[in-house]
């Protein structure tokens, strides 16, 4: 046998390169088929005469948007409480308490609802798409409905992207709305103004493009969260113990991505709004 | 013999290892063939390829003539309305009802009104010895009842095809030959191409008319089961005879093995 000449660990880095470089190259590939295909399913395939299952985006809405609705309206009015108060500590050294009403409507609409919605959807949700076809996956049933002819992006995917896409934006609006509620609570209660000022003050702050630009965010994370939780279902290779760590995965991917794409459609609307 | 499937010069790799070694075999119309082999044969890969799941390396796989190595997933679907498979733990989506989970294929493939499809849903439930267990879920079936509810989704658009994979595996003796008995009614009432995938002995005497068999990744044997019960090749005798095969290694073979200087 041949002694190489190269020093192992030198070796050893190599190979350590290329083998991360060739599966990242993979999940890069596996990734872009599975956005392609997604998209395809739910926007070209019902152009074609194969329109998306209704009744199971309904479902999925109830799922992720319907049941969704308490925590993230309580968390969203804890947060305008918290906002206003924090806003107050600085704002009354200035004698501008009514300048509250502005710092948590449009802190809150353009910025905390979108995110803050989308954590708790990753959570909720995001976590729920990986186990439920990460777990369909390992049982075989991915394969049953490949070898049913039915295709399992249309079947299983389709109506959760659907869902999230339209409940993502409304849970928004909700978190929003709920947000500055707490905020008009606590500064008709605490800061002494009157809830009247506080709301007249909020909606003179806010333009449309407040609301709107936070509902762009929600679309997108929408779709983020619901890519990033069925490409780790669909990565499971074996059995429950893979789920978990998917399941994992998933939340953490996606809350990542939330954020990267937070940073990216502020700096897109900080330019052009 | 009229050929139902035909594989020639099959290749495919796992990663870089290769599973099936120029596997060149036919399956004939009408009858009950076993593919046999041992764990780790490749047998269930061969399976997967044969149904569309995974696309070879090399080679073709003629189904009715048509070769699915080339279609693309749209002209599949046609190929896969013709065909029913079972899975090894019967893949049954555990969201359905077993009613549902038989009506899938139908409701995703035809127009039919709720009522007909009911009626089919009934009928391929009869057949598999189900009636009256429509409304439960999966969960709540035993093993051999999932396998025949799986046959029965299997069924349900009438294939010219079923393939079923290990469908005794994990199950008692007695619901073992059960299945077996259903298998053997199929084939009579609706003549259509029957293929198993197993290694359990008891049925295969059962159920068999046609062996193809598989060892490392290359046919060892295909023919009828009374060539196969004939045949005096070491490696099909000690299949049959449940005997372990010869791999004991030769002293310095065994030596080298331990201190890896292979």
């Amino acid at each position: 046998m041949k002694v190489s000449t190269m020093p192992l660990p030198v070796k050893e880095i190599f190979g350590y390169t290329g083998k991360t470089f060739l599966s990242l190259l993979d999940s890069l590939n596996t990734i872009s088929v599975l956005i392609n295909s997604v998209f395809y399913q739910t926007f070209i395939s019902p152009l074609t005469g194969r329109p998306p299952r209704i009744r199971a985006s309904i479902v999925e809405m109830v799922r992720t948007g319907y049941n969704s609705v308490p925590i993230v309206s309580l968390i969203s009015f804890f947060v305008g409480v918290i906002l206003a108060l924090q806003a107050a500590y600085q704002l009354k050294k200035f004698g501008a308490l009514i300048y509250v009403a502005d710092l948590v409507g449009i802190s809150l609409t353009r910025e905390l609802g979108p995110i803050l919605t989308a954590v708790l959807v990753s959570g909720r949700s995001g976590s729920a798409f990986a186990a439920e076809i990460g777990s369909m996956k390992a049982a075989e049933e991915i394969d049953a409905l490949v070898t049913m002819g039915i295709n399992p992006i249309r079947y299983l995917i389709v109506p959760k992207l659907i869902a999230l896409m339209i409940m993502m934006p409304a849970l928004t609006l909700i978190a929003d709305f709920s947000g500055i509620t707490g905020g008009t609570i606590l500064a008709s209660t605490m800061l002494g103004l009157s809830p009247g000022a506080y709301i007249e003050q909020t909606i003179n702050s806010l333009a449309i493009q407040d609301i709107f630009t936070g509902l762009v965010k929600a679309l997108a994370f929408g779709i983020v969260i619901t890519l990033v939780g069925v490409y780790q279902g669909l990565r499971v290779e074996g059995g429950a113990e893979d789920v978990g760590k998917r399941t994992t995965a998933a939340v953490v991917a996606s809350i990542i991505l939330v954020i990267v794409f937070d940073l990216f459609f502020t700096i897109l609307f900080f330019f052009f709004t | 013999m009229e050929k139902a499937i035909e594989v020639k010069g099959l290749v495919t790799h796992y990663g870089t290892r290769e599973i099936l070694k120029n596997v060149t075999f036919s399956i004939p119309r009408g009858m009950t063939t076993v593919i046999l082999g041992g764990s780790g044969s490749g047998k269930s890969t061969l399976l997967r390829h044969i149904i569309g799941l995974l696309k070879p390396t090399k080679g073709n796989i003629f189904i009715n003539e048509r070769d699915i190595t080339s279609l693309s997933e749209i002209e599949m679907i046609d190929v896969r309305k013709k065909m029913g498979v079972l899975f090894q733990g019967a893949a049954l989506l555990n969201s359905l009802t077993v009613s549902d989970n038989v009506a899938l294929p139908v409701t995703e493939h035809t127009k039919l009104q709720g009522s007909t499809i009911d009626i089919m849903v009934r009928m391929k439930l009869d057949l598999v010895g189900l009636s009256g267990s429509g409304g439960l879920y999966p969960s709540q079936l035993s093993g051999g009842m999932k396998k025949r509810a799986g046959i029965a989704r299997a069924m349900a658009l009438d294939p010219d095809l079923l393939f079923l994979d290990e469908p005794s595996a994990g199950l008692d003796p007695v619901t073992a030959a059960g299945l077996d008995e259903l298998i053997v009614r199929l084939k009579k009432v609706f003549k259509i191409t029957i293929v198993v995938v197993t290694h359990e002995l008891p049925s295969i005497h059962i159920i068999a008319d046609y062996a193809v068999m598989l060892n490392r990744g290359e046919i060892v044997f295909t023919g009828t089961m009374d060539e196969l019960k004939m045949s005096d090749d070491p490696q099909i005798v000690s299949f049959l005879a449940r005997r372990p095969p010869d791999d004991s290694l030769a002293p310095g073979d065994y030596l080298k093995t331990i201190t890896g200087n292979s």
